[in-house]
């Protein structure tokens, strides 16, 4: 008599399953709703941001022969410009950070690779973010060190 | 002596600039299909079988002829071979498909036809993959109906409207070739899959289900329905022309707007 052996994946409907296909645990809270939300509404925002940004340092007056230290000078010495530049710097780091996130999750396959590049990206989006608040927030056209005022040909003479 | 007229695997009319007088056109093809037997080596291999074929055949009548001509050893699955069971979804030049459902006559004849087991589920010998981890999800959903009320004496009744907002999704036959033709899908099995997301929302906008909720909350995971990225692999890949992309995009809907 011959016995006909069990196939290999193990009996239809016991559950088992090749390990890697194993969900481990289901995900607490509304992590990536947010995220995917966030994408949709930062990229709305951010068309009217980076549009009006362009069309303000390109197009209008001079447009692009303007652009200069005094030029940049100038707008951050208005708090709208001031909001507007910070309101850009963080929506545009946030959604760029998750989507290189997500594409991270898709792409790397070993856990290790995922965890280590999105370090890298987490650290590197840290840093930016906060240098490029503390750059807006205070930027000083015309600094002055030890009662000297620094080099530069546009200040007004103390 | 009588010409021997051809027998043609299904009957259907075709137009007089196919047919001739009524006779079916043969050709040949060249059917190239992934080989893999573990017992025999680890590698996977191409074959090539050299056929001829009728203008009504379609790729698992190839198929067919290969196993029961040629080499019996070419394994695959297939139960009704109309379209219903959802048992022969195969990557067919670089598409899923069902074999029972590609004639051959619409593949480009002249370059060899190939034939491979869908992506991303474990081979097991030839065109068979392991179903489990795609049933396993499909399961999670909970695809059945469940009501907290009096169970009735006669059927559940509900309007052509209720009826008509899921009927896109009760058309799936659970043949894989949606989830397995997904990228997300593709990088490490951990994502629901298209398949068991269309059968969720099948239960999920049906007006006499009440756990439309359990299955929101069991899709609104990390490997849930916020993976999906829109690709529409899946409504291209489905044999039934459901609008899977379609369908996520609903789940995701209903998640938000319970949400907030």
């Amino acid at each position: 008599m011959t016995t006909i052996e069990s196939p290999r994946s193990g009996k239809i409907g016991s559950g088992k399953i090749a390990p890697k296909y194993n969900r481990s645990g289901h995900s607490r809270g509304n992590f990536e709703m947010i995220a995917w939300l966030f994408m949709r509404l930062s990229g709305v925002v951010l068309v009217v941001l980076i549009f009006g940004h362009l069309f303000v340092n390109l197009m209008v007056g001079q447009g692009i022969h303007a652009i200069d230290f005094g030029f940049v000078a100038g707008k951050w010495a208005d708090p709208f410009w001031q909001f507007w530049d910070l309101a850009m710097l963080w929506l545009a780091m946030l959604h760029g950070t998750n989507g290189v996130r997500t594409i991270i999750n898709d792409y790397a396959e070993r856990d290790a690779t995922r965890f280590w590049l999105k370090g890298v990206l987490y650290a590197a989006a840290f840093v930016i973010i906060i240098l490029g608040t503390l750059v807006i927030f205070t930027f000083n056209p015309c600094p002055v060190v030890n009662g000297v005022q620094l080099p530069g040909g546009f200040c007004p003479a103390p | 002596m009588t010409t021997e007229m051809a027998e043609p695997a299904s009957k259907i009319e075709l137009p007089a600039s196919v047919a001739g007088d009524g006779e079916i056109p043969t050709f040949h093809i060249t059917l190239r299909v992934r080989r893999y037997d573990p017992e025999i080596s680890e590698e996977a291999r191409w074959d090539d079988y050299k056929l001829t074929m009728y203008g009504t055949d379609r790729v698992l009548d190839a198929l067919h002829k290969v196993k029961w001509e040629i080499d019996g050893s070419v394994s695959f699955r297939r139960s009704c071979a109309h379209g219903v069971c959802g048992s022969d979804a195969m990557r067919i030049n670089g598409r899923n498909r069902l074999a029972c459902k590609t004639l051959l006559k619409d593949l480009d004849t002249s370059k060899p036809i190939t034939v491979e087991p869908i992506k991303g589920l474990p081979v097991e010998k030839d065109l068979i993959v392991d179903m489990e981890p795609f049933f396993q999800s499909f399961r999670e959903v909970m695809p059945f109906l469940i009501n907290k009320g009096h169970e009735p004496t006669k059927e559940r009744l509900q309007s052509v409207e209720d009826r008509e907002r899921f009927d896109d999704t009760t058309k799936c036959i659970l043949c894989a070739a949606c989830t397995s033709s997904c990228p997300v899908f593709w990088t490490d099995g951990q994502y629901f899959g298209p398949a068991a997301i269309v059968n969720a929302h099948r239960f999920i906008f049906d007006s006499r289900d009440d756990a439309g909720d359990m299955r929101l909350e069991i899709l609104n995971d990390k490997e849930g329905v916020w993976r999906c990225r829109t690709t529409f692999n899946c409504s291209e890949a489905c044999p039934r022309g459901i609008q899977v992309t379609k369908a996520i995009a609903e789940v995701k809907q209903a998640i938000l707007s319970r949400k907030i």
